[in-house]
């Protein structure tokens, strides 16, 4: 497996405090990671420095060998996107422009030609959207938005998807899809990352998972040693007891 | 527009003919050329170019009710403006120093402001709108205060400054005008695209292979230079910004690809009927076209206030 992303002792500050230090990772073509810990631990930001909205205090990361500062932002764009954790908007635009929007790296001119309209076409029917493509994406629900965010995001044809919190307001059904359309993804060579705050969805999908505390990285495995009692006591402070679940994955009961 | 540009020259305080025009009789004639029809043009390209800023700076703070008035744009052109008359300077590197100083007082008022506004990395549109009154008014008296210092010529040509309107120009000046607005404007609307993903977020158009900080400088430096322009030769008309682009937004959605030209053609309708209102409302005298613009668009920023507070519970 080729590491796409490579990142050596990635810190960042704000306003002084340290939100992540340290971060020694390395992600290859076709893994799907969940990236898990508790609030403020870093995940979000870890993200975006992976996405390149932002540039990290210390350290270097790198995409396919090249330090993400150094890409120009469209190169960039025909490789990675970005799922952000919710989209709310100021002005009418339809579902349909949202996702059109994705193909903005490899449009030249005001309009989009034939192959655009079949990216985006094939994006929102694998993320069940084609529905309401021409309604005003404020007036869809929050798992709505989020299935349209992500076609967005795929209509962008990356080989590196980011993903911060894709399931927070979905249903149970379209989570199950989501991640099953995410692993189906990887094994076409995609590499998923996602944060999640569902243990057991990025338990049963993932094939790793990096657990964040307080900035660092506290574990970094496949799920079934990560996601074990010390660790979710350690790190989020709750009791859990972890059965085995379906295909061997842990499954992880809260509470006592 | 066609329509309106045909037709508005006709109707004024004097009755004209377009017969009488044709054949060369006097005084239909010159009143058509020298004062109608320059005024239609003048109007018709400050409605448009206000429109199109208006769309542009709605892009890109995110904030419907963000135009070139209530952000202080025109009130600090017009400050510029008055400031280049009462100093008396004639001419900067060849153009009018009454352009150049309303283009840098429209730069330095959208820098205030959007200093003001800003916390951190946020902007909320409140502190924004009360940012640009502030600026608005300061701007104001600080005009009233130069106006009483001025000799009496200078005190008449300022008062143009504290309330919008149109007037016969010399066809030189307007097509100056149309020379800066025209080509701006067609810039603006070659990055439609761009503007789109900014109207939706700022890492939002970064993840899409925009490269933001550039994008956003040049549509401020783009907005201010058409919106100062046009004050420089009307001084501050409110509302044209915020009107039409939110009224073409309900009918025909956010994409500025849409949004951007046809705002150009109904604010330049738009201000030259709201003009032509003005001329024969109360004829023979002529009222300043930003009292129209004004009680029409007054009302309409006042619902689209309180309209907003519903959606935030969308």
């Amino acid at each position: 497996m080729s590491a796409l992303y490579s990142l050596r002792d990635v810190g960042m500050r704000y306003d002084g405090s340290r939100v992540l230090r340290e971060a020694t990772l390395e992600f290859g073509a076709g893994e799907m990671v969940a990236v898990v810990g508790p609030n403020g631990a870093g995940k979000s930001t870890l993200l975006g420095i992976m996405a390149g909205l932002r540039a990290p205090y210390d350290g270097v990361c790198r995409y396919r060998d090249l330090e993400i500062r150094a890409w120009l932002r469209r190169r960039l764009a025909y490789e990675v996107s970005f799922v952000p954790q919710s989209l709310s908007l100021q002005f009418p635009f339809t579902a349909e422009q949202v996702v059109l929007m994705g193909r903005t790296p490899y449009c030249d001119g005001l309009f989009e030609s034939p192959e655009d309209r079949e990216a985006v076409q094939d994006a929102m029917r694998i993320t069940d959207t084609l529905q309401f493509g021409a309604r005003d994406f404020r007036s869809l629900s929050g798992g709505e938005r989020q299935r349209v965010v992500l076609a967005s995001a795929l209509a962008q044809r990356p080989r590196a998807l980011l993903l911060d919190e894709p399931t927070t307001f979905l249903d149970l059904k379209h989570q199950l899809s989501i991640y099953a359309l995410l692993r189906d993804l990887c094994r076409t060579g995609l590499l998923v990352i996602a944060v999640t705050h569902d243990l057991n969805l990025a338990a049963s999908y993932s094939d790793r998972v990096v657990l964040l505390d307080a900035g660092r990285v506290a574990a970094d495995a496949a799920p079934a040693e990560v996601l074990t009692a010390s660790f979710l006591r350690q790190v989020f402070g709750v009791e859990a007891e972890i059965r085995a679940g379906r295909a061997g994955k842990p499954w992880v009961l809260y509470g006592d | 527009m066609v329509a309106v540009g045909l037709v508005a020259p006709l109707v004024g305080s004097a009755h004209v003919d377009y017969g009488r025009v044709l054949a060369g009789l006097s005084p239909d004639r010159e009143i058509l050329l020298y004062a109608r029809v320059p005024r239609v043009l003048l109007s018709l390209l400050a409605g448009g170019a206000l429109a199109v800023a208006g769309v542009l700076f709605q892009a890109l703070l995110r904030d419907a009710l963000a135009t070139p008035y209530t952000l202080g744009i025109s009130s600090g052109a017009s400050l510029g403006a008055v400031l280049a008359i009462a100093l008396g300077w004639r001419t900067v590197a060849g153009l009018p120093a009454i352009w150049a100083a309303a283009f840098l007082g429209a730069g330095v008022a959208l820098f205030l402001v959007l200093g003001i506004a800003t916390e951190g990395r946020r902007m909320s549109s409140f502190t924004l709108l009360l940012a640009g009154v502030t600026i608005n008014s300061i701007c104001l008296a600080l005009i009233l205060f130069l106006q009483n210092l001025a000799n009496f010529g200078q005190s008449f040509a300022i008062v143009r400054w504290l309330m919008g309107g149109i007037e016969a120009l010399d066809y030189s000046s307007i097509a100056w005008l149309a020379a800066l607005v025209l080509p701006v404007c067609g810039f603006i609307f070659l990055r439609a695209r761009e503007w789109n993903l900014l109207a939706v977020g700022e890492e939002w158009a970064m993840a899409r292979g925009v490269s933001t900080s550039r994008l956003l400088l040049a549509g401020y430096f783009a907005g201010s230079l058409i919106a100062g322009s046009v004050t420089a030769l009307t001084g501050p008309i409110g509302f044209v910004g915020l009107i039409v682009p939110h009224a073409l937004r309900l009918r025909l959605g956010a994409d500025h690809r849409l949004l951007i030209p046809c705002s150009f053609f109904t604010g330049a309708a738009f201000l030259t009927v709201c003009d032509t209102i003005a001329r024969t409302l109360l004829a023979p005298a002529e009222l300043p076209v930003g009292v129209i613009t004004a009680l029409a668009g007054g009302p309409c920023f006042i619902w689209l206030l309180r309209s907003r507070r519903r959606s935030l519970w969308l």
